[in-house]
């Protein structure tokens, strides 16, 4: 038995089968024509809507939700591809290679045995038996397959899809004399369809005559931003009665999704994104510099910031801006041990936690994300530090401001010798006699040179090579001393908490908005400042934004980015 | 009645007269006694292509051949492909155009060497190796196979879109990919097709039929996607459709026994050690017949010795140019160390018998490079090299100057003389409808 089971499952397994059919069945009518919920920004302009892949945090958490937990998926996704910044957009542009559709259909295949094949799971999950085990049955495989369908599909299957999934069904059943091994081949069939790998978002009409996404691909687009995962039953339902068609349904909705705690994996899902964190799946250290950074070490430092974020965003609701200055984090010893802090992993009732609150006081260095490992040891080579790649990260990922590419055929000569310099600074004001590069560096080196003081494991070091490290500097203007204070100018930087602005609601859209589409963009950056800079405020924002919702049917020569 | 005629009887016979169409793979592919030859036609084993990609280039002066044309000499950095000299060509002197674009290092070279020029968006045309597997590769399990040295998933092997053919970092996962429980040995003795293979191909039909209801419903770019999607979903049926006949027996192939990698990563010690691995299990699995395109990516920069704080890339721009010597010393034992690497891959096909020859008479490898001298980025002077004929497609053994035309000439050429039918290639200033005509056979 499974330890979790989603509401689907609990439903079916209380015997509530014909229930959940019931709230599942497809819409027997269309949604009444919808009124426009509210006023759009002035001057906007919508833009074709994207064709997202599901990223595998989505595919799993939509077979764990359908399923239950335990499924086990048993393959590999092909990496994503990083658009503008972020994997989301990325995930719009791409389609599915050779090497990735073996790795989707071996997938299909294990959940579906599992599912299917599995006795127990299969009492749980199948609304009927057949009439025969050894023939197929075209009732209980409709009821089945539609249902499943509904959910992996994000609505109602349509009838010629319905009727190619029974037909595939009993096809299979009747070669294997199986009913169940046709059902397992049909669902694994629906698993590797393009329905459910693909979100292709269905235009229609509001009552004002504007395009806007229908119910069901605006419960999907809500529910991939808010919880990185496929709309739950009453999503679903209420897209099916049309409620996210008046802005006092579609809000009911969204403060039921932001008060749930799934809430949190969609903002990790976020902040995963945003920060680069599936690059931690291919970080290595080397040993003999840092003993201390294992693989375990790495997954801790995603998670330690993760979780940081968590608590002082969602749970706080503090201020964006102070991620870059908090002094609370949460640490485990292995993390305790690069930061060389005390963690005990013990509790007063004799539990073991591993993860710990834990506070940097005032006058430790460390503060911010900068000072965590997430930020130091990932943007660093395997076997030292970069000033440049460090500073590179902040301008590209939390300004979201581009560094341009080094020139080619670049002339070194000036820059013969840099190994007789003991520091990074030293380094690089060499590097930077060569005028081709310096303007460059300048972008770049500054902070990265005020984060020197972090090693390339995220460890505190004063001197490099025995010499000290001098960690000031200035941000567009603003003078620092440390790291630390690199944090402050970070936090007074207006570009950071408008680059927030602008991943999120391309996080949420899946593509960079289109020109278009600056005003709505625009208008959710005064209303972040005004209201104090609450992520989940912000949230809210763009997801009961009309502006979120409205589109334009694809045009036969659409660019997947549309910018 | 051919064998072929035969086998569907067969199998209409087995499936309960149920008709089954199946795209057979390798249908003539019966090889002689002495395993050289198909059997029926007579002709050679089919031809493979393999790209090899190595970052960071050579050190200027050291690498060029003594004189042009045929009986060449290595220069002192290719020394270690002396055994392979006959059957190899050298080029120098080639460029990759920018055509006002910026450089992104390391990433445009391996961009104008794989794709023929810079995309200009995130799209861009297919990769030489995507060209050359959907002329040769159709027919076998594997379009391609990418494996990358370094540990990491990174390719430049792309069809055209923007999705990568994801690299293989892992040997043990290759392994398992190309002979675990899907594989097929095509010599054993007993051949029954599998009743699931057939119901799946079926089911997967109810996949393919959804095909136009979708792409009515988007735009032109998705549809592209989409199409890749379809057209990787009909690899599948491939495979499927090639589970249901009986393989051609192949005398050179032989399952290879698992083998312990050592964890994936930039260490000069992990990647020796597993591109050993990979250049065995390729070597096999061009020999079993489940691919005849492959690719492998050597992303150098990150290859560093255990415990150094710099690695090769740091060394190329921040190592002194050695006085006595004249070159960078740390710099140039990373590419005597990587060419050795690509040797030591090089002698694994070779050893790889099938008959009277070995897999690496039947195949061409595609050398090429990022920058020409990494010190400095530079994008001109660089070498590219061709290592195998293709089964005397190509003519070898010749260092051939190309005076500053665009390197895509090679690609141009290999594509031509694996039969495309490809006139010209290339973007601007990196097109080129030049092929090196003195190596086509």
């Amino acid at each position: 038995m499974h330890a979790k089971r989603s509401a689907f499952l609990k439903a079916a397994s209380a015997g509530c089968i014909a229930a959940v059919l019931a709230a599942c069945a497809p819409a027997a009518d269309a949604p009444p024509a919808a009124k426009p919920a509210a006023q759009a920004a002035a001057g906007f302009e919508p833009a074709p809507a994207a064709v997202p892949r599901l990223t595998p945090a989505q595919y799993r958490a939509t077979v764990a939700d359908i399923f239950g937990p335990t499924i086990d998926l048993g393959g590999r996704f092909e990496p994503d591809l990083r658009i503008d910044g972020l994997l989301a957009i990325g995930s719009s542009g791409v389609g599915v290679t050779s090497a990735g559709m073996e790795q989707y259909d071996a997938m299909a295949d294990a959940i579906a045995a599992q599912v299917v094949l599995d006795k127990k799971n299969r009492a749980m999950l199948i609304p009927c038996k057949p009439a025969s085990d050894k023939a197929p049955d075209d009732a209980c495989a409709k009821a089945f397959l539609s249902n499943v369908g509904r959910l992996l599909f994000r609505r109602p299957m349509t009838a010629p899809e319905v009727t190619a999934y029974v037909a595939a069904a009993n096809t299979a059943g009747t070669k294997l004399n199986s009913f169940h091994d046709g059902l397992a081949m049909s669902l694994s069939a629906m698993l590797s369809s393009p329905q459910f790998l693909f979100r292709a978002p269905q235009v229609t009409k509001a009552a004002g005559g504007q395009s806007v996404l229908d119910g069901y691909s605006k419960a999907s687009q809500l529910s991939f931003f808010l919880w990185n995962a496929a709309p739950d039953a009453q999503l679903l339902n209420a897209a099916q009665k049309g409620e996210l068609d008046t802005s006092k349904g579609l809000e009911r909705q969204v403060e039921r999704m932001m008060a749930s705690h799934r809430v949190e994996a969609g903002v990790r899902a976020f902040f995963a994104d945003m920060f680069h964190f599936e690059d931690f799946e291919s970080l290595r250290k080397d040993n003999l510099i840092y003993p201390m950074f294992s693989r375990r070490e790495a997954m801790d430092a995603q998670e330690q910031t993760l979780r940081t974020l968590v608590d002082l965003l969602i749970a706080n609701r503090a201020d964006y801006r102070d991620v870059f200055t908090t002094k609370k984090t949460f640490l485990t010893s292995s993390l305790g041990a690069i930061y060389r802090v005390p963690v005990v992993n013990d509790r007063p009732n004799g539990a073991v936690d591993p993860w710990q609150a834990f506070e940097f006081s005032a006058d430790d260095p460390r503060g911010g994300i900068l000072s965590h490992a997430s930020f130091s040891a990932l943007h660093s080579p395997a076997n030292r530090s970069s000033a440049t790649v460090r500073g590179k990260a902040i301008r590209e990922i939390l300004l979201c401001q581009k560094v341009p590419a080094p020139p080619g055929n670049v002339d070194f000569t000036l820059v013969n010798d840099t190994t007789s310099y003991k520091t990074a600074r030293e380094r690089l004001t060499a590097h930077s006699k060569e005028p081709m590069c310096a303007g460059c560096h300048k972008i770049t080196d500054p902070m990265g040179l005020a984060l020197e003081s972090f090693d390339g494991s995220g460890a505190y070091r004063t001197t490099e090579n025995g010499e000290p490290i001098d960690t000031s500097g200035t941000l567009d203007g603003k003078k620092f001393n440390n790291s630390y204070e690199l944090g402050l100018a970070l936090h007074d930087n207006a570009a950071a908490a408008a680059c927030l602005v602008d991943r999120l609601s391309s996080y949420a859209l899946g593509r960079k908005p289109a020109k278009g589409e600056t005003p709505w963009v625009a208008k959710l950056k005064d209303d972040f400042t005004a209201g104090g800079y609450v992520v989940p405020d912000l949230m809210k924002r763009i997801a009961t934004s009309p502006e979120f919702y409205r589109t334009v049917p694809p045009a036969a020569t659409q660019t997947a980015s549309a910018e | 009645m051919s064998k072929l005629q035969n086998r569907r009887n067969v199998l209409k016979g087995i499936m309960g007269g149920t008709a089954v169409t199946v795209g057979l793979p390798f249908l003539d592919a019966f090889l002689n006694t002495n395993g050289t030859a198909l059997a029926q036609s007579g002709a050679a084993l089919p031809t493979v292509f393999g790209t090899w990609l190595q970052y960071l280039g050579f050190n200027p002066g050291r690498w060029i051949p003594d004189r042009v044309g045929k009986g060449y000499n290595h220069n002192i950095e290719l020394k270690v492909f002396d055994p392979f000299k006959e059957r190899m060509n050298v080029v120098s002197g080639a460029n990759y155009f920018l055509d006002g674009r910026p450089v992104e290092t390391h990433r445009t070279g391996a961009q104008i060497a794989s794709l023929g020029g810079i995309p200009t968006g995130r799209d861009s045309g297919p990769s030489v190796d995507s060209i050359i597997a959907d002329s040769i590769g159709t027919r076998t399990r594997f379009r391609s196979l990418e494996v990358s040295l370094m540990g990491d998933r990174r390719s430049y092997s792309k069809r055209a879109g923007a999705a990568v053919n994801p690299s293989e970092p892992s040997p043990d996962a290759l392994y398992k990919r190309i002979f675990g429980p899907e594989f097929q040995d095509p010599n054993a003795g007993e051949f029954t097709p599998d009743a699931k293979v057939v119901a799946k191909r079926s089911v997967l039909s109810a996949v393919s039929d959804q095909r136009h209801a979708i792409m009515a419903q988007l735009g032109a770019s998705d549809r592209a996607r989409l199409d890749e999607y379809f057209s990787s979903v009909r690899q599948i049926e491939n495979q499927l459709a090639m589970k249901l006949e009986k393989p051609a027996p192949l005398p050179a192939c032989h399952v290879p026994g698992a083998k312990q990698e050592v964890q994936p990563g930039e260490e000069v010690a992990q990647v020796s050690t597993n591109t050993k691995l990979f250049a065995d299990l390729l070597a096999n699995a061009v020999a079993c017949g489940q691919t005849r395109v492959f690719n492998v990516f050597m992303d150098a920069q990150g290859a560093r010795k255990p415990g150094s704080t710099n690695g090769w890339h740091g060394y190329t721009h921040e190592e002194p140019i050695d006085e006595k010597l004249g070159y960078q010393k740390e710099v140039t034992w990373f590419i005597l160390w990587a060419n050795q690497v690509c040797a030591d891959f090089l002698t694994t096909l070779q050893t790889q018998k099938e008959g009277a020859g070995s897999v690496l008479d039947r195949t061409l490898i595609l050398w090429q490079t990022d920058h020409g001298y990494a010190r400095t980025h530079t994008m001109d002077n660089l070498p590219v090299m061709t290592i195998g004929n293709a089964g005397g497609r190509f003519k070898t053994g010749m260092h051939i100057p190309f005076a500053g035309d665009p390197a895509t000439r090679m690609g141009l050429t290999v594509m031509q003389g694996f039969g495309v039918s490809m006139s010209a290639w290339g973007s601007l200033s990196n097109q080129t409808q030049k092929p090196v005509t003195e190596i086509l056979a």
